[in-house]
């Protein structure tokens, strides 16, 4: 198969961007693995088990388009010298005195030779002798098109070093590969032409563009019997992008790497502040050659690299280097011993965290080991054998290892080590290394003797505010609005919370308004979605830290005191007290200056440029005079000075100081009266500032006191502190959804994407980030600043009393402008209600005239056709275009049941589709009605709460949406408090009335792009007719996050835009995370039509549309399908209230309130009328246009022009030529023409169902016995489904189907198990065990005949029962992190959990019976645990924020006593039989966990139930 | 902030004096609410994110805002907010048929909000706690503007010019200042001390008032032009539309405008001569037209203590409730009854007049019933032949309308034109004429007062911009 059309483009320059597809933004998640011995003898037969485990884990692995080249995979051995010596041709130094170099060179002969000259001269001029060049044999023939067509020359080179060995000659070997790198980045190869891969006389690499299995076809030395290691470390990898470079296959020098690092860019810059401070005994001079020390056109997992090898070859060992750059989470951890808390505190003053889900294996060739990131987001299981043997991968059974030769199973815990000695033949764990590195050196009494924490000195008093009176002047400078002051600030200091609000943004980006705006508005967060997990950071505090410091950072590359100098902030929100005695209190410590950041009013431009100079010139003079802390303040703001937008000067100071390699000596304070809201925050921290004082907002909440805002008697310091909270948890959260836990990490890490500013002001000021339409330049920024001075300070007296109103958040007639306004939703439902074709024609014109004015991107070009117009009657009719059509996900729960049914019934009646949202489906409705009415929804939804998501469930469906995101608030999850819970939504979800519902922010069983397929499949396997749909969220990068979806086998992708959203939201999400849909889908079709991806995928895009036009434009950006929610609300009577949260949706929409329901009036019919006058605009657009077929216009972005009559004072800059780019491709390619292959004819569940055939047609008892290995994934699942589908809900009697199996489980054993079916399983499984289970019971026991105790190891992995609603589960042995995290309503029993079990649990009824991990019950608001205290430390283990502990009754006993019984009968669980022996004992050792939601719930029924 | 109270109270207009006691004399006839009441009737008020009464009020009063003000006690933020938008709410309290409450959300399923009486209630409040105060400019501009006209739109033109700053004259060809709101609107529906009250602020701000100015007359419109600036127009619709039927000339039939200018001076204690003098007393009264002056002329015919009144409409008869094709949050074209038609007298609809009878004044009148057809804004009235009557009348009031400004040589003689419907021809920016602004009744047709504060507004800051540039009004 050749290369697709649009790939042979790329070919030639990988890293050139292209439109909206930059190849920067790909994303890897991979499977790895490592093999070694503690016998010291090298042998073949680890390297041999090595590829081996490899091949095993290649599900995890990917291809693209072309099946048969692979994303990369790779293996590390130590160097193999008998082969080397054999084969080489050369005389070699004896062994370790030699350097071998793993090199990719191009195919060109004479840009080859040149690389190679290269390489002889550098040798020579770092005194190293290069002994020879071996030509490493190759087979390409097993390799695919794709990966040949990239593929490199390889030879390996030989170093000599005159008798150096060991350490002293890596650190050489490491000098010459970085002077050989400066060299060849100065002559302008690319790493994609000339690479070495590893260059070390301990270790070699062998890696490429290859899948798991062809790697020892591809490179024959791998398969001679002479070469041996002690160790093996392999990598699979799973890419986004659309040509994996051989050079990104892994392992790197010393890394292999599953998983994301979301603080890249900040640990890049901050990497690169340090540099000039590096000074290392070890380098002496040469340290100069080893900068820049990150390769910055390498993957995140590259410059991982990169990093830990410079920590490692100054002299730390590779697990000291691990542990400073992916900590434990430390800081809130009151277990910790005190030396391990200092060697964390000490460290993180030198090196922020490369945070970010992170399974990762390293060595330096002798020692081998593995870590998890702090929240253990990836999986990893670990065995020892009897003869030494230890196994490391990210699934268990990877390697037919006899079970009685293994003395050890367990699994990698978040933040924990796993190391081997492979000389010394031991295995050290985790407190092993940790306590004796964390005694290594006296961290304690360094600390003490140089840090200073902030909250333990002397405190100024809180410094007047100056005169109220002076408020509303200096409010208009920095352009508050009066509805800010209601909206904004007022709940967060009246409630400590971010407000909340419903129905989306519909106002236009900043760079589309009319007003002035704060360039705040100009940056959209981004989020986590798919590729790595957003963290919960209220259930899961533990792992966040928002705790910083001023003054830090010394040389990273040495220790001792001086490196711990450093001031310790608890937050980065400093309250005017705080900011006044860092400037006052520890001035002698941490001297602090203070830059004014204003600008000369009349200056204009000239004035702001010189302004930002002035202050860079500042910082760097205050820096060499010897201060730490640089406060940048606005408060001398008057008539004369406007205020330098705080954020640009921040990014600006920062960048510059980056830039100058001082930033890292000195902390930076923003003292601003701009900052207010969470976002500013966010983005001043995101730019660089450690800390920012909002002074104006916190004087601003004593004027909300004196208007009434705030309740009567509110006293002022608590309200500020409120206020300051409520920035606090804010800042966590926008952390949290990009998934990074430290602040320290976020600072400098610009996780956000800018819409509307020029490159030239973006690479100047805000370097690195994303900006993919133009936009305005510092001159428009000095205008905007300089139009809000003017209206503070006017030349007449304007109204002297008031602010402007706003009408950013509530529509206001002279406010800023909304697409959903008094005239277009009256105009629309008239349209619907007897107005007809006319007054749909009125709406749309109103529409697409708002459109043009300049609300969205869509208006900012005009469809220009360039064919002759076709007859109306010969277009597609109206009928076919809705099947096209579907309403948005809006659960049950979210919105009445008339609302939901009405939608239900229109799309069926259409042959379009209804989305059932988030919250299960009652099964009546699967029931057509009398009428032929259907209000069955055909798009179910499978969300991060899992509520109702049942086999029933799955089978009546037509798709399955897996919402990765959602537009009004991607990256967080939701909660459904308990006032809402009635009985009907309690039934549909599973749970209790009245009992509040937490949906997580991740789905916990898709922390990377693999766990996605493996829940594509999980679905696929449950309803193999239905197509399977991702919905993600547009932001920069979406594009290659959708490629991955594709190669993970969705049928079906939706971009949302930002500006969607039906449910409530926090405020601050729904106006500032996200990119418009256009950028989104836009991005998504160029590189899906680039990676050949595109014609397997549905595209589907949603958010605000509204007309036939905007489904054109949709079309011709590259959408399939679209979406309609808000406007079918407001056809059916919604009018935009906003108050969906509040349950008084006056128009019976948005509440469940009886009362109000009854005021519902839409019908069927009126969202029947939108979605056909849209088709009927549709077809009449494409008659004019001269189409007759609407695929014609999929993609067809040429026939957009961008306007050229636009006159905007700011959207007049935008340019969109890369929005508009096309990707040449045969029509085709370039949408929806082919299905996916699923790949589900060989799965093990087409034999269960074809022998269970007799109960699935009968009900006939069957009982089967097989074998199975973790390449069996989802096992259980479609016979699963084959029950639901016969019998619904209820499923078969008890025990009809049981099915005994050997061997080690794939990835979600047991998925939705039906009722009817037991699985009863002698080995092990892996990860997502019984998850959704429906009503079947599960059996999970230890092979019979082994010596290890079952409750010492591990059987099976992370997030077991996820969402279960039914069943039973039970597990002889230690299960991983998350044991029935959301299960709501399945009853299971295990001998030990890790972290988080029970997490958001909702019902069901779990019992533990050995250890437990940390943050045990977080989130859960129903169901019941039981857990054995074994060491009487327990409580110290539980999250106690939503439950309680219990005494057991009779009940409980009675329950525990038959379930521990029926524990010991099916899986022969010594542990339980010890228990029953002495049950009276046994008993007395149970603790009850009750959730305290419930308590009140079920006390509250118990009084009702009493008669009077 | 969670807004219910639409859950628990009902809506409770202010509730109106006894018809007995009202028609005996000229007072208001509604009665303020206790605070506590308002409080309730404000938390109705759902504080909608698209407030369709914000839209649906010509001025864009900001009523969400002031009603949760109220609702929080927080009257004095009240006031403030109303101001912003609003010159004069005590008048559009009283006067203003509250377009925005129709379009209130809560309108489409339930009952509107009683936005007018928390409006006045506000400003009623304000004035007894003294917050309402002169606001002179804190700086003068040097440049001076010429209002013509003291109804609403030059009033709301005068204050808003003022406070920019420039010095503002008021010419008013009458002997006192008001316009509509002095000699048309009748006290029982506003006392005329409102207006007293607010015209003493504005003189105190620094607007010089000039009556018995006639421009065209008393001072030409060229030294207008040269003493002034600029000039606004608000010289309103005077013009009262005619009927030319057989007997039109017979003494006893008159234009409404004529009679309620009659009756506001006597009310107002001033002399009206006794030739020429038209009073409703003892009468039997025919009022033709049916609209809000067909109404005024009712409730002051009762309040002279007539014999009977028939009003007459030559439309049919409106429905109770909203026709199809009249959806919330359009003004409902609906039977609206005021409170002059709870004080007596009968309406008729579909009754044409074909002539008057009588000898030395009218005594009686001849009707026809007919049928309308609409084509566009076009109206056909067909006579339906049988139907004719007879009506006695001993004095009949035509209130059927105006056909535009009454001064066409001034308008003319500022460079100005009159439209074909009799209006001040303008420009999407009010501009008549190069510095010569004109706004309200005058340029829109007569029209209601809070369209005639609104766009008096807008008039002024056109002017402003005309002026200064930049406008900040």
């Amino acid at each position: 198969m050749p290369p697709q059309p649009g790939l042979s483009e790329h070919l030639s320059d990988p890293y050139r961007v292209r439109g909206l597809y930059d190849p920067r933004l790909h994303h890897d998640n991979c499977g790895v693995a490592f093999v070694a011995t503690l016998h010291r003898e090298p042998t073949h037969k680890i390297v041999g088990s090595g590829l081996e485990a490899l091949c095993n884990l290649g599900h995890r692995g990917a291809t693209g388009s072309d099946p048969l080249s692979g994303d990369g995979a790779g293996i590390l051995i130590q160097i193999p010298d008998a082969l080397l010596r054999r084969d080489a041709g050369l005389s070699l130094p004896a062994p370790g005195a030699y350097g071998v170099g793993m090199v990719f060179l191009p195919q060109d002969a004479a840009a080859r030779a040149d690389c190679e000259a290269l390489v002889a001269s550098a040798c020579h001029d770092e005194g190293l002798r290069l002994a020879g060049w071996r030509d490493v044999p190759v087979e390409p023939a097993c390799a695919g098109p794709t990966a040949l067509a990239g593929m490199p020359v390889i030879r390996q080179l030989f170093v000599g070093a005159f008798g150096l060995e060991g350490d002293t000659l890596e650190r050489r070997l490491y000098v010459l590969r970085r002077v050989i790198e400066r060299r060849s980045d100065a002559v302008g190869l690319t790493r994609d032409r000339f690479h070495i891969a590893s260059l070390s006389s301990r270790t070699l690499v062998y890696k490429g563009m290859l899948t798991a299995d062809q790697l020892p076809a591809f490179y024959p030395d791998l398969r001679d019997p002479v070469t041996v290691s002690r160790l093996a470390m392999v990598h699979a990898r799973f890419s986004t992008n659309v040509l994996p470079r051989w050079d990104l296959a892994q392992p790197f020098r010393l890394s292999a790497h599953n998983g994301e690092i979301n603080t890249l860019r900040g640990n890049v810059n901050w990497m690169r502040a340090r540099q000039s401070k590096f000074r290392s005994p070890h380098y002496g001079a040469d340290i100069s050659k080893l900068r820049p020390v990150i390769d910055e056109l390498g993957s995140d997992s590259s410059q991982f690299d990169n990093a830990l090898e410079l920590l490692t070859m100054a002299g730390r060992s590779v697990e000291h280097a691990i542990m400073m750059m992916i900590p434990e989470a430390w800081d809130r951890n009151p277990l910790m011993d005190e030396e391990r808390h200092a060697f964390y505190e000490f460290h993180a003053s030198l090196i922020e965290p490369w945070d970010g889900p992170a399974a990762i294996a390293f060595t330096d060739g002798r020692l081998i080991g593995a870590s998890l990131d702090r929240n253990g987001l990836r999986p990893a299981r670990w065995l020892v054998t009897e003869d030494g043997w230890v196994v490391m991968a990210s699934e268990a059974g990877v390697l037919p290892i006899a079970e009685e030769r293994i003395s050890k199973k367990w699994r990698l815990e978040p933040g924990r080590l796993l190391l081997v000695d492979t000389e010394a033949g031991e295995i050290l764990d985790d407190d092993a290394v940790k306590s004796l590195l964390s005694r290594r050196h006296p961290y304690r009494e360094w600390i003490r003797q140089g840090a200073v924490r902030l909250d333990e000195l002397e405190r100024v008093a809180d410094p007047p505010d100056p005169d109220p009176g002076t408020l509303l002047v200096r409010h208009r400078v920095f352009g508050y609005t009066e509805e800010e002051l209601k909206l904004v600030l007022a709940p967060m200091a009246r409630d400590g919370e971010e407000p909340v609000g419903s129905m989306g943004n519909d106002a236009p980006l900043a760079v589309l308004s009319e007003r002035p705006v704060n360039l705040f508005a100009y940056f959209k967060q981004l989020f986590a979605q798919v590729t790595n997990p957003p963290i919960d950071p209220i259930r899961e505090e533990l792992v966040m830290s928002l705790a910083t410091s001023l003054g830090a950072g010394g040389n990273l590359l040495e220790q001792g005191p001086a490196q711990a100098k450093r001031l310790e902030v608890p937050t980065p929100i400093l309250s005017n007290a705080d900011l006044e005695t860092i400037r006052h209190v520890t001035q002698r410590q941490f001297p602090a200056a203070t830059i004014s950041t204003t600008f000369h009013s009349d200056g204009g431009v000239q004035a702001l440029e010189e302004g930002l100079e002035r202050i860079c010139r500042l910082a760097s003079e205050k820096i060499r005079d010897g201060y730490t802390v640089l406060v940048l303040s606005d408060r001398h703001v008057d008539a004369n000075h406007a205020p330098i937008p705080a954020l640009l000067a921040t990014a600006a100071v920062h960048h510059h100081l980056v830039r100058e390699h001082t930033r890292s000596g000195v902390g930076m304070v923003i003292e601003t009266g701009e900052a207010r809201e969470v976002m500013h925050i966010a983005l001043l921290v995101g730019f660089g500032a450690e800390t920012v004082n909002p002074y104006l907002a916190l004087e601003t909440v004593g004027e909300l006191l004196r208007r009434g805002l705030l309740p009567a008697g509110t006293d002022l310091a608590r309200a500020k502190e409120r206020y300051i909270h409520a920035l606090y948890k804010g800042v966590r959260k926008v952390i949290s959804k990009m998934g990074i836990s430290t602040i320290d990490s976020y600072s400098g890490a610009q996780i956000f994407e800018a819409v509307g500013l020029a490159p030239e002001l973006v690479n100047r000021y805000f370097t690195g980030t994303a900006s993919r339409i133009g936009g305005i330049g510092l001159d428009v920024v000095a205008e905007e600043t300089l139009l809000r001075h003017r209206m503070a300070f006017p030349e007449r007296t304007v109204d002297p009393v008031s602010l402007a109103g706003g009408g950013d958040y509530q529509w206001r007639r002279d406010g800023e402008t909304h697409a959903w306004n008094p005239t277009s939703i009256s105009l629309l439902q008239h349209a619907v209600r007897g107005g007809g074709p006319q007054s749909y024609a009125a709406f749309a014109a109103e529409v697409n005239d708002e459109t043009r004015t300049l609300k969205t991107l869509r208006g900012l070009f005009d469809i220009q056709g360039d064919r002759e117009p076709v007859a109306l009657d010969e277009v597609e009719p109206a009928t076919e275009i809705v099947h096209r059509f579907c309403t948005g996900a809006m659960s049950f729960g979210a919105i009445s049941k008339e609302m939901h049914e009405t939608l239900a019934i229109a799309m069926n009646r259409l042959g379009a589709k209804s989305n059932t949202g988030e919250g299960g489906e009652d099964p009546e409705r699967y029931v057509v009605d009398p009428n032929g009415d259907n209000r069955r929804s055909a798009i179910k939804q499978v969300a991060s709460g899992r509520f109702g998501v049942t086999a029933n469930y799955l089978v009546n469906a037509d798709e399955l949406q897996i919402k990765i995101a959602q537009g009004a608030k991607p990256g967080e999850g939701g909660q459904l408090p308990g006032n809402k819970v009635d009985e009907v939504i309690a039934r549909l979800r599973y749970s209790t009335p009245g009992v509040g519902l937490i949906s997580p922010p991740p789905h916990h069983d898709i922390y990377s792009i693999e766990d996605l397929a493996q829940l594509i499949h999980d679905l696929k396997m449950a309803n193999p007719e239905a197509r399977i749909s991702v919905k993600l969220v547009s932001e920069v990068g979406v594009g290659t996050v959708a490629a991955g979806v594709a190669k993970a086998r969705a049928d079906h992708i939706v971009i949302a835009g930002y500006d969607g959203g039906t449910g409530a939201a926090p405020l601050s999400s729904v106006k500032h995370a996200g990119v418009p849909w256009e950028l989104g889908l836009s991005e998504a079709q160029q590189v899906l039509v680039a990676q050949g991806l595109r014609s397997r995928v549905v595209l589907q895009v949603d958010g605000q549309l509204k007309t036939g036009r905007d489904v054109l434009v949709g079309a011709m950006l590259g959408a399939d399908e679209f979406g309609f929610s808000t406007a079918a609300l407001i056809a059916s009577g919604c009018v935009m209230m906003r108050v969906c949260h509040l349950n008084t949706c006056p128009v019976g929409i948005a509440t469940h309130d009886p009362e109000l329901r009854k005021r519902f009036a839409g019908t069927p019919e009126h969202v029947i009328a939108f979605m056909l006058f849209v088709a009927e605009d549709v077809r009449e657009r494409m008659a004019a246009l001269g189409f007759r077929r609407f695929e014609e216009l999929i993609g067809r972005s040429d026939l957009l022009q961008p306007r050229t009559d636009i006159e905007h004072w700011k959207a007049r800059r935008l340019d969109l030529s890369a929005l508009l780019h096309r990707t040449e491709a045969a029509p085709e390619e370039t949408h929806h023409t082919r299905s996916q292959e699923h790949h589900l004819e060989d799965v093990l569940d087409q034999r269960l169902i074809e022998l269970a055939t007799p109960a699935l047609e009968r009900g006939d008892p069957v009982r089967l016995k097989l074998r199975m290995r973790n390449v069996d994934r989802t096992v259980g699942g479609m016979l699963s489904g084959a029950v639901a589908r016969r019998y619904g809900e209820h499923g078969l009697p008890d025990d009809t189907i049981r099915i005994d199996l050997h061997g080690s489980a794939g990835g979600s054993f047991g998925a939705w198990l039906a009722p009817g079916i037991t699985l009863s399983l002698r080995g092990e499984a892996n990860d997502y065990v019984g998850k959704g289970l429906s009503g079947g019971r599960l059996i999970i026991s230890s092979p019979p005949n082994v010596s290890r105790a079952a409750e010492d190891n591990v059987v099976i992995g992370n997030v077991a029962l996820y969402g279960a609603t039914s069943g039973e589960l039970f597990v002889n042995g230690v299960a991983g992190e998350r044991f029935a995290v959301r299960n709501s309503g399945a009853v299971a029993i295990v001998e030990g959990v890790g972290d988080h079990a029970c997490e958001y649990m909702t019902g069901g009824r779990v019992v533990i019976l050995g250890r437990c991990g940390r943050n045990l019950a977080a989130g859960m608001s129903g169901g019941v645990a039981y857990v054995v205290d074994v060491d009487g430390r327990l409580h110290e283990h539980f999250n106690l924020a939503m439950v309680g502990l219990e005494e057991l009754d009779g009940e409980d006993a009675q329950f525990l006593h038959d379930l521990i019984t029926r524990h010991h009968e099916y899986t022969g669980s010594l542990l339980a039989s010890r228990m029953l022996q002495d049950w009276k004992t046994s008993l007395a050792g149970f603790v009850k966990v009750m959730p305290n939601e419930l308590r009140r719930v079920l006390s509250l029924k118990a009084r009702l139930d009493v008669p009077a | 902030m969670s807004r219910t109270g639409f859950m628990e109270h009902p809506r409770e207009p202010r509730h109106k004096r006894p018809v007995v006691a009202r028609v005996g004399d000229y007072r208001e006839v509604y009665i303020s609410h206790p605070l506590t009441t308002l409080r309730t009737q404000a938390a109705r008020c759902m504080d909608c994110a698209v407030p369709f009464c914000h839209q649906g009020c010509p001025l864009g009063n900001l009523i969400p805002e002031w009603n949760e003000l109220v609702h929080d006690g927080e009257w004095e933020q009240a006031i403030t907010r109303l101001h912003l938008t609003n010159n004069f709410p005590e008048f559009t309290g009283t006067l203003c048929p509250a377009p925005c409450e129709p379009a209130c959300v809560l309108a489409i399923n339930s009952d509107a909000v009683t936005i007018k009486d928390i409006e006045l209630s506000i400003i009623d409040r304000a004035f007894e706690e003294g917050w309402v105060r002169a606001q002179p400019p804190g700086s003068r501009t040097g440049k001076r503007v010429a209002v013509v006209g003291s109804g609403p739109a030059g009033l709301a033109a005068a204050q808003q010019l003022n406070r920019a700053g420039h010095r503002v004259t008021v010419y008013e060809k009458a002997d006192r200042a008001g316009g509509l709101l002095r000699y048309g609107i009748p006290d029982f529906k506003m006392e005329k001390h409102r207006l007293d009250r607010r015209l003493a602020l504005l003189e105190a701000e620094g607007i010089v008032f000039e009556c018995n100015y006639e421009i065209g007359r008393t001072i030409s419109a060229e030294e207008l032009r040269r003493r002034f600036d600029a000039v606004v127009l608000c010289v309103g619709a005077e013009r009262g539309r005619d009927v030319h039927t057989p007997g039109r000339s017979l003494p006893g039939v008159h234009l409404a405008m004529d009679y309620l200018i009659q009756q506001n001076r006597r009310v107002a204690g001033e002399a009206v001569p006794g030739a020429g003098a038209i009073s409703a007393a003892g009468r039997n009264v025919v009022i033709i037209g049916g609209g809000d002056t067909a109404a005024d002329c009712l409730g002051n015919a009762h309040r002279e203590g007539c014999a009977s009144v028939e009003v007459l409409s030559v439309y049919p008869e409106p429905p109770q409730t909203r026709p199809a094709g009249n959806p919330w949050p359009e003004w409902p074209l609906v039977l609206q009854t005021y409170p002059a038609h709870e004080e007596g007298g009968r309406r008729h609809y579909g009754v044409m007049v074909t002539g008057f009878q009588g000898t030395e004044r009218v005594e009686a009148i001849e009707t026809v019933e007919c049928e309308v057809q609409r084509e566009g804004s076009r109206r056909e009235f067909t006579p339906r032949p049988g139907s004719e009557g007879l009506m006695p009348a001993d004095l009949v009031l035509l209130a059927i309308g105006f056909d535009g400004v009454a001064c066409s040589p001034l308008v003319e003689g500022l460079g100005a034109r009159l439209t074909d419907s009799g209006a001040i021809a303008v420009d999407a920016g009010f501009c008549a004429a190069p510095g010569v602004f004109a706004s309200g009744d005058a340029t829109r047709g007569a029209s209601l007062v809070v369209w005639a504060i609104a766009e008096g507004r807008q008039a002024a800051a056109a002017c402003d911009r005309y002026l200064a540039a930049l406008t900040t009004i």
